[in-house]
């Protein structure tokens, strides 16, 4: 798809998302109207799930196959991911500080195993603003990626296999706990969170290769 | 507004916010990179004028 029609379907599902969650679902009976973060909260940390995923995807292509370019989508993936994972906790902690009375619970496993999945894709900055770019660092930086998404699972499958949570469970073996109405608002969230993402990939990823071959023509022409 | 209301559209703002400064960088970066460009034509116009 073409970048400018990526980024009008995301314009436009982003304002039928928001539409949708404080005018189409039904307002939860038991949360009230604080149970609609729920729309954007689980789609962005779905989303920078699927940010890391795609990452580790790209940083294992370059690994495996030497494939042009990926080094530099995988950090572009992996920056989107931490983003989107921001804006996870920011959204959780709005929503925790209404429902808990509290802005952040240590006890909780599943916030506590994403926040050490955001950590530890924020110090993957770290490690490659501290080596040489070259293909030492894009080498260091796969690696690095590729055991990230290890957490991703363990991150997901905390609030199903602690014996003591409070953080709620929305999917379990038994589908959707939901209305209809509310399934497909949240579903039109998570397209939209996803098409967000791919827009601001294409774009930082097409500023990324501009830059690099701008440097590659001024240093032709010096 | 009572405070569940308020924190609800705290939580929207916060969202919305980080999407427009996320524009608003990519739109600073893409300035740059109009201003390299020309710099570079500018370089290329003086080389081929010297022969």
């Amino acid at each position: 798809m073409k970048l400018p029609a990526l980024a009008a379907a995301c314009t436009g599902l982003l304002g039928i998302a928001t539409a949708m969650a404080f005018f189409y679902a039904p307002t939860d009976t038991d949360q009230g109207l604080s149970q609609r973060i729920f729309y954007f909260h689980v789609p962005l940390a779905l989303t920078s799930y699927a940010c890391f995923a795609w990452g580790a995807w790209k940083a294992l292509r370059h690994l495996w196959k030497r494939e042009e370019g990926a080094d530099l989508a995988s950090y572009v993936a992996i920056h989107q991911g931490v983003v989107f994972g921001a804006l996870t906790l920011l959204t959780g902690s709005i929503w925790a500080r209404i429902s808990w009375g509290v802005w952040w619970s240590w006890n909780e496993d599943q916030l506590v195993l994403f926040l050490v999945l955001f950590l530890f894709y924020c110090a993957y900055f770290m490690l490659r603003y501290s080596v040489e770019a070259g293909p030492a660092r894009a080498n260091m930086c796969a690696v690095y990626a590729v055991f990230g998404v290890v957490l991703i699972p363990v991150s997901f499958l905390a609030i199903r296999l602690s014996k003591r949570y409070i953080h709620p469970v929305v999917f379990n073996s038994h589908g959707p706990q939901m209305t209809g109405s509310q399934f497909l608002t949240f579903c039109v969230c998570l397209a939209a969170m996803l098409t967000l993402f791919a827009t601001l990939y294409a774009v930082e990823l097409a500023g990324k290769r501009l830059d690099a071959s701008l440097k590659e023509l001024r240093e032709l022409l010096t | 507004m009572t405070p569940s209301e308020k924190y609800t559209a705290a939580a929207y703002l916060v969202v919305l916010v980080t999407v427009l400064a996320w524009v608003a960088i990519i739109a600073s970066k893409l300035q740059r990179l109009q201003r390299e460009v020309a710099r570079l034509v500018e370089l290329a116009r003086e080389k081929h004028a010297n022969g």
